[in-house]
């Protein structure tokens, strides 16, 4: 049986698409799940650093789609995780170095490997975007909760509407305090404006940056808060009821992240 | 303390102004990305226009503006004539027969007619219906609807 093909998109660049697309394919495979993460950001190639898998790079996904290579050499192993894998993206050639029917086809034998297969996608909606859907069964799209990328990640629900691919939310860089204060949009109002089925909630942390730079995902870090909410979205996505962090409701900052540590 | 003199003061939130904001943003950008829905949306309102006045399918223009908290349609329907009353025809039966009819006349006018039936029809209604016209959209501005 082939595995699930899911595209992370944003439409806007920088709200977390590739932080998102390490983090949550390491939960999935910390829970045993086979995981190929594609990186369809051709030219501008990163998820391999922010898994810290940078000097592993053999062969890319150009080379995968002009025949160079066979896709199981251009995969780069997790040597953290068992059943996790990288299919980097090529870092000196240009976007239209491969068509969305070779990047589909490269997408389904993927998917012949594993039980998940993300697709991180570049920021925009042109060629290298529609690459990235192109192959995909099912989005997430991720957006902060400020205006810019809430439009943003609007325009991208509406192309994915038109190819009926079945889309969930996460909330990017949550900012409870701010919401509880009235000076940021809740998860609600985004949920409302974008009229997207929720995925998950993700609190802004420093540990993130921590992680990143150091190329380690948050799953790994027993004691990061981040870490379980990572496993919450990664079990919402295997099907399983997980409620959801109250992050908008009253004096939550504390007990957030008291209840996280909790688990 | 700061939320406090917010309230005192008025000012709203930055989270509402945002959700405001972004809510009329995208109902323009949905707009403009749809222009069939506004092709539509003309053609049905000037059906409907037709069955009591008879309308310049060309000149037709619809326009969406923004205001402070609402984005608000302006059409701009000239109307060429205004139909005489007919006696009788009661309130439920009437609007499906004069729909037909205003069809059939705003499409049949202009091309089908003879020449001189054509003349003639327009110079009967020229004078009533001009001065109607003006009492409907004073000093030539588009009607608004919101």
């Amino acid at each position: 049986m082939s595995g699930r093909r899911i595209v992370i998109t944003s439409g806007k660049g920088g709200v977390g698409k590739t932080t998102t697309t390490a983090n949550l394919g390491a939960a999935l495979a910390k829970r045993g799940a086979r995981v190929i993460l594609v990186d369809a950001d051709i030219g501008l190639r990163n998820l391999d650093l922010v898994l810290g898998l940078e000097k592993r790079i053999v062969f890319d996904v150009v080379e995968v789609a002009e025949g160079r290579c066979q896709l199981r050499q251009a995969l780069i192993k997790d040597k953290r995780f068992e059943s996790l894998s990288i299919l980097p993206a090529a870092q000196t050639r240009d976007k239209d170095a491969i068509t969305q029917e070779q990047f589909a086809a490269i997408v389904e034998q993927a998917a012949e490997l594993a039980d998940y297969v993300l697709i991180d996608c570049p920021a925009g909606i042109e060629a290298g975007f529609r690459n990235a859907i192109a192959g995909a069964k099912e989005a997430i799209v991720v957006t902060t909760p400020e205006v810019s990328a809430i439009r943003d990640a609007d325009r991208v629900v509406g192309k994915l509407n038109d190819k009926q691919i079945p889309i969930r939310l996460i909330v990017n860089r949550l900012r409870p305090a701010m919401v509880k204060s009235g000076d940021m949009l809740s998860v609600d109002d985004v949920c409302e404006i974008l009229a997207v089925e929720l995925l998950g909630i993700v609190p802004d942390d420093e540990e993130i940056i921590d992680t990143t730079n150091r190329g380690e995902p948050v799953v790994l870090d027993e004691s990061a808060k981040l870490r379980v909410i990572y496993d919450k979205i990664a079990r919402r996505l295997e099907g399983e009821v997980v409620p959801f962090t109250n992050f908008d409701s009253q004096g939550l900052f504390g007990r957030l992240f008291g209840a996280l540590k909790a688990g | 303390m700061i939320e406090w003199l917010k309230k005192m003061l008025g000012t709203q939130n930055s989270s509402s102004t945002a959700k405001e904001r972004l809510r009329l943003v995208l109902m323009t950008d949905h707009l403009a990305l749809a222009p069939e829905i506004i092709e539509n949306m003309k053609r049905d309102l000037v059906d409907v226009i037709s069955r009591y006045v008879e309308v310049d399918r060309e000149k037709v223009e619809i326009d969406f503006e923004r205001e402070d908290r609402a984005l608000a349609m302006m059409a701009s329907i000239p109307i060429i004539a205004v139909n005489r009353p007919t006696g009788g025809g009661d309130d439920g039966e009437k609007p499906p027969v004069t729909n037909e009819r205003a069809q059939a006349e705003a499409t049949a006018s202009p091309s089908t007619a003879s020449p001189s039936g054509v003349s003639a029809s327009a110079n009967a209604s020229a004078e009533p219906p001009k001065r109607r016209r003006r009492r409907k959209q004073p000093s030539g501005k588009p009607a608004t609807a919101h």
